[in-house]
């Protein structure tokens, strides 16, 4: 379980985090919309410190995180991002082995082992020996997700991992954070994908000028939403 | 045309120890480079204030002369000083003067190197729990060096020339080579010639298979 309360983040001139209060629960699949420039990739940032929140509080399982624990606690908040990030240097392989290895320690032919699995997992067996040059975005997302999972966490934080695409990749994606998904994982999604939100989210948060506006199940928030400022960007986006 | 055949042969004879010591203190450079690139970005700030200064220092004063205060002030100041010291052999204070010249070049290549790996690199490293140390030794510095590989053999390319400065500290190089031949022979021009058709000889091929190199390099990232 992951309990973010009164997040705030400033930057110059720009109050980006206006007080952003989330839980999510184990196995729970929590999406954040909202138009861009909301806050709510910057929120999702604070929650791992790649952005330092200025005020606020972010518990795993009940235990603070802090400067000081910031390099364990991410070990348990794996992050997918929209420009994949996959470490170009390395093959695919080495690309999910990397972290365990030599962050939690794992031995090698272990590692490879569960890195194979994990390739099988998001389709992609074939291509542990490839470099991230030579596949396409949808692949390298997948992987990236692979590289995720390998850290075993306890959630994945998915910053628009699907806004970078080309739109014929786009469901290979979600197709497999689906899986995800039905499997237990618990995962928070900053995404602008209305469906995947609506089909596979236990709970919708919509975000505007960095605040919450509403939050509810998909079908609170998209059927019947309350807020006009809901309704208005539901009505451009839908 | 015997006499330009017979200045080339002449000055080749220099060759070896051109590209030797080009090649030491390549990696000398290389080496300290990098220790001064990190220095630099030290957050301590005497420590990159000392590399930010030996970088200015030595980028900013010609090697020549550089290369005039190891081989013969320093022994000097030494000697003024009650300690008796000499240089065992003028190839030492060469070597040391080429090499940490470099280091000075390599530095800022290196640092240049560094800034130009991805941001999102970092920002994955993070995410996965990496410590400083770790995403410096398994993201960074393997993917500086992939991107400065074409500029450190630009760096050689470059020394190579510089190193004909050496003739003036005792090193018998390509150019010492020539200017010896030239003296006692008064073929000047031949002489000259000569030692200019080497250092091209060696730095014409080093600086195609940069560019190739570069090119390769564009094409992976």
């Amino acid at each position: 379980m992951i309990k973010a309360s009164g997040i705030h983040k400033h930057f110059t001139n720009l109050h980006a985090v206006k007080g952003v209060d989330i839980t999510v629960n184990d196995g729970e699949v929590l999406c954040i919309i909202g138009p861009s420039g909301s806050g709510k990739s910057t929120f999702l940032r604070c929650l791992n410190m790649l952005e330092e929140p200025d005020e606020g509080t972010i518990e795993i399982d009940g235990e603070k995180v802090t400067k000081e624990n910031i390099q364990e606690m991410r070990t348990k908040m794996a992050m997918v991002f929209q420009n994949f990030n996959l470490f170009s240097h390395l093959n695919v392989l080495d690309n999910i082995t990397i972290a365990p290895i030599n962050v939690k320690g794992v031995a090698k032919e272990e590692a490879e082992k569960k890195a194979k699995d994990l390739l099988k997992l998001v389709g992609l067996e074939e291509k542990a020996e490839a470099f991230p040059r030579n596949l396409s975005g949808g692949q390298k997302q997948r992987v990236a997700i692979a590289r995720a999972l390998a850290m075993d966490p306890e959630i994945i934080l998915f910053d628009e991992p699907t806004s970078a695409l080309d739109p014929e990749m786009v469901g290979e994606v979600l197709d497999v954070m689906k899986e995800l998904a039905d499997e237990g994982m618990t995962m928070l999604v900053v995404t602008h994908e209305m469906g995947f939100a609506r089909e596979v989210s236990d709970k919708v948060v919509f975000m505007a000028d960095g605040k919450i506006i509403e939050t509810g199940s998909p079908v609170e928030i998209f059927d019947n939403p309350q807020n006009e400022r809901t309704k208005n960007f539901l009505a451009k986006v839908l | 045309m015997e006499m330009y055949l017979k200045g080339f042969l002449i000055a080749l004879k220099g060759a070896p120890i051109t590209v030797g010591v080009s090649l030491v203190a390549v990696i000398i450079g290389t080496l300290f480079g990098l220790v001064f690139a990190l220095m630099k970005k030290s957050e301590t700030k005497i420590i990159s204030l000392f590399s930010k200064a030996y970088i200015e220092i030595v980028r900013g004063t010609p090697m020549i002369v550089q290369a005039l205060i190891m081989a013969y002030g320093i022994p000097v100041l030494l000697k003024e000083n009650g300690i008796d010291f000499n240089w065992p052999h003028l190839i030492i204070p060469a070597l040391v003067v080429c090499g940490l010249n470099s280091a000075a070049y390599m530095a800022e290549i290196i640092r240049g190197g560094i800034q130009a790996v991805d941001h999102g690199q970092i920002e994955a490293a993070q995410s996965l729990g990496m410590s400083k140390s770790q995403i410096n030794k398994l993201i960074i510095l393997p993917q500086a060096f992939r991107i400065v590989i074409p500029s450190m053999g630009n760096e050689f390319v470059t020394l190579i020339k510089e190193t004909s400065v050496l003739s003036y500290v005792g090193i018998v190089e390509i150019l010492r080579k020539a200017a010896l031949w030239s003296a006692a022979s008064l073929n000047i021009f031949p002489a000259y010639v000569g030692a200019a058709a080497v250092y091209l000889m060696l730095t014409y091929p080093l600086s195609k298979c940069v560019h190739a190199l570069e090119k390769h390099m564009a094409k992976e990232v």
